[in-house]
């Protein structure tokens, strides 16, 4: 039943992703470049999607999930260093492909040689995380 | 150009009833990354099964939409060397940062999580400056 709804959610999850044209890296480009071309739809996209989310998370309180277990807890409300550098270098990968995870799986079937390369370029990147983020945490033990 | 503004909020919609379905069903934040890469480093555990079927609706049905009617070109570059540091960089990043466009950016910024909403300002920037950098300055894209 869990990998159903899974299943479920990963197929909307897609859909969206392909009729927001979010699978179209000139798109994401576009909305990064503010000094070409500059193309909005991306603002689009993200408030369309966090609308219903906002709605679900009220819905969380008080209730447990549908198939049993617990929601998620309150969010960590502190920032740190592995999560901006993370971001800065996950935001200069995503401007320079205009891709990220979601749409890089989505677009595997019709992506071509370049999709394939990123996809696995990609994997190997977090692979090799878990190895990065242990010498981070020395690093930062060390200063 | 305000039809394709229509479709980014209609797609949107869609994409945020993903997480609400995954959320609300299954008890799980909806992020990309995170599903992708616990499978990848082995952090999945007993979850595996139910992150590989998520994984499995990502991939087929945009690809059966694409055989049919939906116009589908990524438009990625062909520059292999620049399309696998790009790779990289969102493989670390991601997992250093936990999460990346739909779980920092959707999944967070809708329940305001302070994390949430630094991780989508740096990457956004990151990203702004990284299209500035790599096709304004150095021409590489």
């Amino acid at each position: 039943m869990r990998n159903l709804f899974a299943l479920l959610s990963g197929s909307l999850f897609g859909t969206g992703l392909l009729l927001s044209g979010m699978t179209d890296t000139t798109r994401v480009q576009g909305w990064l470049d503010i000094f070409g071309a500059w193309d909005p739809t991306l603002a689009f996209v993200m408030g369309g999607a966090i609308l219903p989310m906002a709605i679900a998370w009220r819905f969380t309180q008080g209730r447990n999930p549908g198939l049993g277990g617990q929601f998620p807890g309150k969010p960590v409300q502190r920032l740190d260093s592995k999560l901006i550098l993370g971001s800065v270098l996950f935001g200069m990968g995503w401007g320079l492909a205009g891709l990220c995870p979601g749409p890089a799986i989505a677009s595997l079937s019709f992506g071509g040689i370049s999709g394939l390369t990123f996809a696995a370029a990609m994997a190997a990147g977090m692979a090799a995380a878990p190895f990065v983020r242990t010498r981070l945490d020395g690093v930062v033990a060390a200063v | 150009m305000q039809t394709e503004w229509l479709w980014g909020l209609a797609g949107g919609g869609l994409i945020g009833s993903a997480g609400a379905l995954y959320l609300l069903v299954n008890g799980r934040i909806m992020g990309a990354s995170g599903i992708i890469g616990g499978l990848v480093d082995g952090s999945a555990g007993s979850q595996w099964a139910e992150r590989a079927s998520f994984l499995v609706g990502l991939f087929v049905v945009p690809a059966l939409l694409a055989l049919t009617f939906v116009a589908h070109d990524t438009h990625a570059t062909s520059n292999l060397v620049v399309i696998s540091a790009a790779g990289l960089l969102v493989g670390v990043g991601t997992r250093l940062a936990n999460g990346c466009t739909s779980g920092h950016g959707v999944c967070g910024i809708s329940r305001l999580s302070v994390r949430g909403l630094a991780a989508t300002v740096f990457y956004i920037l990151a990203g702004g400056l990284s299209v500035v950098l790599f096709r304004h300055v150095l021409g590489v894209i």
